[in-house]
């Protein structure tokens, strides 16, 4: 970064900062976010994020439905949630303004495209008189810039042919400030131009322009005072990259791929917030990746689980509404017994719900959404970066017990990013995959002969010998002939819960953060280990008797579990539903655990969940 | 090759499963049980590359009889199972076996995308104008009026042609045959069986406790000259006990003729199978008995490029450019950063 100046303004270094683009979701606000992710990852903060987005790909220009925006939390410390509370907001107009003013801190600093805060603006955002004069920002530290004509000015000379081109490079201006504001490199994102537009040189460089003017408008107007500084964080050894959740579990299943020598074939279907998964997946088709764009939730899940009959690392992936067509089919796989991987990225519902928002609403779903009695293993990603080992260990189950494993992550573990400590793939432990041979001395071939932890073969067509018919019809054990006998149908119901019992046996115990034992036990599943971690440690630094215990594994539970919450006076189960969790757990363990339940839309904010902690102890 | 292995020659008994066939007794799946199985081993297929996929309904049961790999799915979903299976694994023989019910109602969204894609599989459709397994509903292709245990005033729903559905699916290979027409029945699974890309044949199938005879005017000996037109490709339509008539275009429509006075072989209506516009192909699926003969052999069979091919093609088109894929280099592609 070239830009100097000879008397540069001071530098006040602070441990965090939470930072939120927010505008019109044609205004770039999510690229803005991004770009500031990278850039202050690549400069060594830990970070983390929440990007939020309407429904609509553009709902109506300047409306507060249309409002969308991005937070990222930067730090000098190690940090596991996007913030609580906004220190910056950027507001490109009147709506986005008045939808996020609450989240801001007080005497926190707002930017607004003062352009944009005219009649028509107002109008949209239905507001009667302006917010930059009428009081409404009193109490913070309010930044009026012509964004709109000072991007129009730099741009001016770079050949874009519309006004809308020039406008489009509002959100480039924007990111320049607040660049400067906090001491960022601007040489990630002009990389990034490079790459993104440089095919396209006017507009290449009118994003340059805008990008620089920004910066240049913060060290020169007297308005900013003062720059802020946010020192490298100490996070462990090692190579990083920022991640999101759904580029994770993609590389997850490309990885488990080649650690269990089988070719993935990823059958899906468009649904948000999953797609990003199959945009990302299919990219790699050098690494035999086979993805299937199916023509519907049904077809995706069945072709995954034909695949998975020929032998392929089979995966669908998608959300809650996907979940309910794939039901039929996820029984069929409980039954056939053969490997899958089956995603649910979920979000608000029920029904279409809320599309682009987060939920954990579809626990209940994944553990009992099937006829008949049905048993399949649940695990949970906590995090992005967790989605990748997720994936990995979903893969193992899958094939060690020859079962379907659903995956479940969220709308907000999906869509955010954090930094990722690469791991070495030679240190990956290898997934273990046996496929029986052909036989010899005239063997006869038991499809529903049974391991030791009762997995049966995974016989692949193309074998001579080994020919068998598996469907939906109840098995005869070992067989595997249609069978309808009434002990057997017991049996095999019996084994095939017995199998994914089992599992709890080759898991790893249940640990806790915090006291061993003592008044009260936040137990939390999914995208909200962040801020249960987080509320947990800060309780625990004033003093409170409190442990944190987060499941990765939902079905079955880790076998220590009961013992574990029996040592705590109290149980709290934070979850973004209305006490899925919580009902599992009552009736498994008989324990009476209190919850904290909210759908919003948002995820928990640390503050609430302290709230909540400090009420019980 | 310095060595080769002898195939064993397999015999149709080859291709029986140990389990026992239970379809009612003079059910019309027999005879395409037993033509199958003939067919298979009479073109030398190796049982364990050959997989055959099916739905839920009587016809279904079928992969349970035959001594290959086999899936008994859910209820009309087989095409997409066998896309999976097919796309991921191009080296095996499938084979999907549907009916009416299951391949036209619950599942028809599948049957046409499959046969859009032209996967290289065989699907084999047992049309009885009736739900068998459940007893006696009405089917998707059940005439208008017909009474069943779902419709005692009779059925309000225009039928479906399937082969009309087929062609306008872009089918490549389309036919139809008859259950009773056993000869027939086994050169038709065998132009399938050669077939390049999705092959679609309709069987007319008896069901003979709650349809039968839903397809008497097509197999009684004493009509079927009259009522069934052998296509044959290139040759003109001509039907009839004394091949006395035949098919003409009068404009855009078929028309029955008399051969003779005036009319010739040469003013009849041509068979092509392999026109690359299905125009000629939708036109013969349409012809529906009374009114004309129905058409049974291939009405289309033509080359498109397979799905299954295409995406293996990619797969190694992006090996060449790309290199076989580094896991170790992709993770660590793009913009990382070093903590000591």
């Amino acid at each position: 970064m070239s830009a100097t100046s000879d008397v540069r303004k001071p530098v006040v270094t602070i441990d965090e900062a939470t930072i939120r683009f927010c505008g019109d979701s044609g205004d770039g606000m999510q690229l803005a976010g991004k770009q500031l992710t990278d850039t202050s990852a690549l400069f060594g903060n830990d970070v983390a994020t929440f990007p939020d987005f309407p429904a609509e790909i553009r709902a109506p220009r300047g409306t507060k439905a249309g409002v969308s925006g991005f937070q990222i939390h930067i730090a000098s410390r190690d940090i596991h949630t996007p913030g609580d509370e906004v220190d910056a907001l950027v507001a490109m107009n009147p709506a986005a303004l008045v939808t996020n003013l609450s989240d801001l801190v007080d005497r926190g600093v707002v930017i607004v495209d003062k352009d944009a805060f005219n009649k028509k603006g107002l109008a949209l955002a239905k507001l009667q008189t302006n917010p930059l004069d009428d009081g409404t920002l009193d109490g913070y530290t309010v930044f009026p810039v012509e964004i709109t004509k000072l991007t129009r000015l730099a741009v001016e000379d770079c050949g874009l042919s519309s006004m809308k081109e020039r406008d489009r490079c509002r959100n480039f201006y924007a990111m320049g400030l607040v660049y400067w504001l906090y001491d960022r490199s601007l040489d990630q994102t002009q990389r990034y131009i490079e790459e993104k537009f440089g095919k396209r040189p006017s507009v290449a460089d009118a994003n340059r322009n805008a990008l620089i003017a920004g910066y240049n408008y913060g060290e020169t107007t007297e308005a900013f005072i003062s720059q802020y500084h946010v020192p490298q964080a100490k996070l462990p050894a090692g190579t990083y990259r920022n991640i999101t959740g759904n580029e994770a579990l993609a590389w997850g299943a490309i990885a488990a791929a080649q650690l269990s020598g089988c070719e993935l074939f990823y059958g899906s279907y468009p649904i948000t917030p999953a797609s990003d998964i199959l945009h990302e997946v299919t990219k790699h088709k050098n690494f035999g990746v086979r993805t299937f764009q199916a023509e519907d939730e049904i077809a995706a899940v069945c072709a995954s689980i034909g695949a998975a009959f020929g032998g392929a690392m089979a995966m669908t992936g998608t959300s809650g509404p996907g979940i309910c067509l794939k039901g039929e089919a996820l029984g069929l796989a409980v039954i056939l017994e053969l490997p899958l991987v089956i995603i649910n990225v979920q979000r608000g519902g029920p029904s279409t719900g809320l599309p682009t928002k987060t939920e954990q609403s579809d626990l209940l779903q994944a553990m009992f959404g099937r006829n008949g009695e049905s048993p399949m293993p649940v695990i949970a990603a906590s995090g992005p970066a967790d989605c990748f080992d997720t994936m990995l260990e979903a893969w193992r189950i899958a094939v060690t017990y020859m079962t379907p494993v659903i995956l479940l992550s969220d709308g907000y573990i999906a869509s955010g990013a954090e930094p990722w400590r690469l791991p070495d793939v030679s240190e990956l432990k290898k997934i273990f995959v046996q496929h029986p041979e052909p036989p010899t001395n005239g063997q006869t071939f038991e499809p529903y002969a049974r391991d030791e932890r009762m997995a049966r073969p995974w016989a692949l067509p193309g074998t001579p010998g080994l020919m068998h018919r598996i469907g939906g019809l109840e098995k005869q054990d070992l067989t595997g002939d249609v069978c309808y006998d009434p002990d057997n149908h017991q049996h095999m119901t019996d084994l095939r819960a017995a199998k994914v019992a089992g599992i709890a046996d080759d898991i790893p115990p249940q640990e806790v953060e915090g006291v061993e034992q003592g008044e009260l036990l936040v137990l939390s599943w999914g995208g909200t280990k962040g801020a249960c971690k987080t509320a947990v440690l800060r309780v625990i630094d004033s003093g409170g008797s409190v442990a944190h215990a987060h499941l990765r594994y939902l079905n079955p539970f880790p076998a220590n579990l009961g013992e574990l919450l029996g040592r705590y006076e109290k149980v709290l189960i934070p979850e973004l539903n209305m006490g899925q969790l919580r009902m599992l757990i009552r009736n498994e363990f008989l324990v009476d655990a209190i919850g904290l339940n909210k759908v919003k839309g948002k995820p928990f904010a640390v503050s609430e969940l302290v709230a909540a902690i400090e009420e019980q102890i | 090759m310095s060595m080769q292995t002898e195939l064993p020659v397999l015999s149709s008994a080859d291709f029986a499963s140990d389990q026992d066939v239970r379809w009612c007794p003079g059910c019309g799946d027999y005879s395409i049980l037993a033509q199958m199985k003939k067919v298979l081993a009479g073109i030398g297929v190796e049982r364990e590359k050959t997989v055959f996929v099916s739905g839920i309904g009587c016809s279904s049961r079928f992969p349970y009889y035959m001594n290959t790999y086999g899936i008994h799915s859910i209820h009309g979903r087989a095409p997409a199972f066998a896309t999976g299976l097919k796309a991921s694994r191009p080296d095996l023989t499938v084979w999907v076996i549907t009916g009416d019910g299951d391949g036209l109602s619950i599942g028809g969204n599948h049957l046409m995308h499959a046969i859009r894609r032209n996967l290289d599989i065989n699907i084999v459709m047992f049309n009885n104008q009736i739900y068998g397994l459940t007893k006696g509903q009405y089917s998707p292709t059940s005439p208008l009026g017909k009474v069943t245990k779902s419709t005692p005033m009779g059925a309000i729903d225009n039928p479906l042609h399937p082969l009309s559905i087929a062609i306008g699916c872009e089918g490549t290979f389309v036919a139809r045959t008859i259950d009773m027409n056993i000869k027939h029945l086994a050169a038709t699974l065998r132009r399938a069986a050669d077939h390049r890309g999705t092959a679609f044949i309709e069987v007319y199938q008896n069901c003979n406790v709650f349809n039968d005879g839903a397809f008497s005017y097509a197999t009684d000996r004493n009509t079927k000259a009259d009522t069934v037109i052998e296509l044959e490709h290139g040759r003109p339509l001509i039907f009839g006990k004394n091949r006395e008539k035949g098919i003409r275009l009068n404009g855009m429509e078929p028309e029955v003729v008399e051969l003779g006075k005036g009319i010739t072989e040469d003013d009849l209506l041509f068979h092509d199978e392999k026109a690359p516009e299905p125009s000629l192909a939708y036109l013969l699926s349409r012809m529906r008995y009374p009114e004309f003969p129905e058409p049974i052999g291939v009405f289309r069979a033509v080359d498109r490029p397979r799905y299954d091919q295409m995406l293996n093609d990619q797969i190694a088109k992006a090996r060449e450019q790309q290199g076989e894929g580094d896991l170790q280099a992709l993770i660590h592609s793009g913009e990382t950063w070093s903590v000591s």
